[in-house]
């Protein structure tokens, strides 16, 4: 489904993504683990090509095509897509306009995706998604609306972050939910506890992946090597 | 005026609205008070109990005297239509309104130009608020695509002692053209006061705006707020005056401008001022452009830059 290879991203002459290489297939829910500054949402903009990151080197394919050069638009048609860790707010636009902004299949089903993040709809399909939301007010909109969206792959860059323990189980549950639809997930976070829903973690460090597994296998090998490791982003340490 | 007889004309003015997304059955429903003016002909002018239209037709407009009696409450919005569907004209509106004490309205204001090359939409308003009156005042105009308009909304408005006046000047729809817009309010004890103007500028469109309300009264309290978009060569100006005169008064200045392109020029002048020292008047104006992240937030879920854009604006501009 994504296949990225030997990805390199340089700005003002340093390697922020480097030799960054990585497969999501169809149907699986990949982990991306790392520490704070180690290039995670870098990698999500890549990917998706926002933020007006290129890479300047490397090779990244979706279903057998060439992504590079195709606009955030065309990325989305193809089935990509991304949830922010801090997303916008959108002035003047109701919760119900931004889910069926998403939702290219039928409107039938937007109550429903709301409920799967934990908002109850009569409570929240007329409000603005505007500075009157919280922040994981806000985060859980966004669940929903990639919910509403029905991607092939889903970008979710952080997604527990502002998110409250009580809400951590049904965004979990919301995701495992998008999983069983068809979507692949590209779950981006510095959480171990997020990653136990992976099917396969890669812990990035410095831009790069340094080791790929099983989720708890690698759950273990960053608690014992990356939360005590004093070298941050320095992998050859 | 040749080709135009008055059913024509009101239904040509029925239909242009509807093109423009309004409501039309509004417009024809017997128990709703209205006032069409196509030109400087009255095509309808259906008061209701409690409110009085006076009109007079000139050469160039109609003068409109509106009249909420004392303590009325008017149950359902009130809709003035004006409008000129030739290519060229001038309709000139002399608007007195006396909004009696104790009185509460909420009046719609249509214009229509759906065909203007060479129009001039002009307003003069007289406006008075009672002692703890209501008044809701949406003006929304619907211009064709041509933009050869100019309108020139001025008015003056005095609001008694715990009076109300809000006011939404929007347009959106269409081009702007040149619109020259100045409202003057005065709010004496209590009083407050909310003037807004959002518009959409494009084209050429040629912008100005001039919000001044004085809280004269103590515990006055007044709000200027604009929200502007501007895309291709458009240029916009908007000055927001506040002056807290009295005891307690409050006021504010808000104003957004968001530029889409490299040659629209936005201009934001606030200015607030102070000559009681138990008054407080404040400020915030941003010009800036789209919010990239919000357009790629839209893109993402697979809409193209353009309609994404056009989401966000028609957002600030609801």
């Amino acid at each position: 489904m994504l296949d990225v290879a030997k990805l390199e991203l340089k700005l003002n002459g340093k390697a922020i993504i480097n030799d960054f290489s990585l497969h999501v297939d169809k149907g699986e829910i990949h982990g991306i683990l790392g520490e704070n500054g180690t290039g995670k949402t870098t990698i999500a903009n890549l990917i998706m090509g926002t933020n007006n990151y290129k890479p300047t080197a490397g090779k990244m394919t979706f279903e057998g095509e060439d992504i590079s050069g195709l606009s955030v638009s065309q990325r989305a048609q193809r089935g990509i897509t991304l949830a922010w860790q801090e997303p916008a707010r959108v002035e003047g636009v109701t919760v119900r306009d931004y889910l069926r902004l998403s939702s290219h299949n039928g409107h039938d089903q937007l109550e429903r995706f709301l409920l799967m993040v934990g908002l109850e709809p009569a409570q929240y399909m007329g409000r603005d998604i505007d500075a009157t939301l919280s922040g994981g007010e806000r985060k859980r909109i966004e669940l929903a609306s990639v919910l509403a969206m029905r991607p092939k792959l889903a970008i979710l860059d952080e997604p527990d972050s502002g998110i409250d323990i009580v809400a951590l189980p049904l965004l979990l549950n919301g995701i495992m939910e998008m999983n069983k639809q068809g979507a692949s997930v590209l779950l981006i976070t510095h959480s171990e506890r997020v990653t136990e829903i992976a099917h396969r973690v890669s812990i990035l460090c410095a831009g790069t992946i340094i080791r790929t597994g099983p989720p708890a296998e690698s759950s273990q090998w960053f608690k014992n090597n990356c939360l005590t490791c004093p070298h941050i982003n320095e992998p050859e340490h | 005026m040749v080709g135009y007889t008055v059913e024509k004309e009101y239904g040509g003015m029925i239909d242009a609205y509807e093109k423009a997304g309004g409501d039309k059955s509004v417009l024809q429903t017997k128990d709703v008070a209205k006032l069409v003016v196509h030109e400087n002909r009255v095509l309808a002018n259906d008061p209701v109990k409690g409110l009085r239209i006076d009109t007079e037709e000139t050469k160039s407009g109609v003068s409109v005297k509106l009249t909420v009696e004392k303590g009325t409450k008017v149950p359902r919005p009130v809709h003035l239509c004006f409008g000129l569907l030739p290519k060229e004209g001038l309709q000139e509106i002399i608007m007195k309104v006396d909004a009696q004490d104790n009185s509460e309205i909420s009046v719609i204001a249509h214009c229509i130009f759906p065909n203007a090359v060479k129009v001039i939409h002009k307003m003069d308003a007289d406006i008075e608020i009672g002692a703890n009156a209501r008044f809701d005042y949406k003006e929304t105009h619907y211009h064709g695509e041509d933009g050869g308009i100019k309108v020139i909304p001025k008015a003056k408005v005095k609001v008694n002692k715990g009076g109300l006046w809000q006011s939404t000047f929007a347009l959106s729809q269409g081009m702007v053209g040149k619109l020259d817009y100045d409202f003057e309010v005065v709010c004496l004890e209590k009083a407050i006061a909310e003037l807004t103007v959002k518009a959409y500028g494009k084209g050429n469109d040629d912008i100005k705006v001039v919000e001044k309300i004085h809280l004269n009264g103590t515990g006055a309290r007044g709000l200027a707020k604009s929200r502007l978009v501007l895309g291709d060569k458009a240029r916009a100006e908007v000055r927001g005056e506040t002056y807290g005169n009295a005891p307690y008064a409050r006021g504010h200045v808000d104003c957004m401008e968001l530029v889409n392109g490299t040659e629209a020029v936005a201009k934001a002048i606030p200015i607030v001022s102070v000559t009681n020292d138990k008054a407080k008047v404040t400020h915030e104006a941003a010009i800036g452009s789209i919010d990239r992240k919000q357009v790629e937030t839209l893109m993402a879920r697979g809409l193209d830059e353009d309609k994404a854009v056009d989401v966000i604006v028609k957002g600030i501009l609801k």
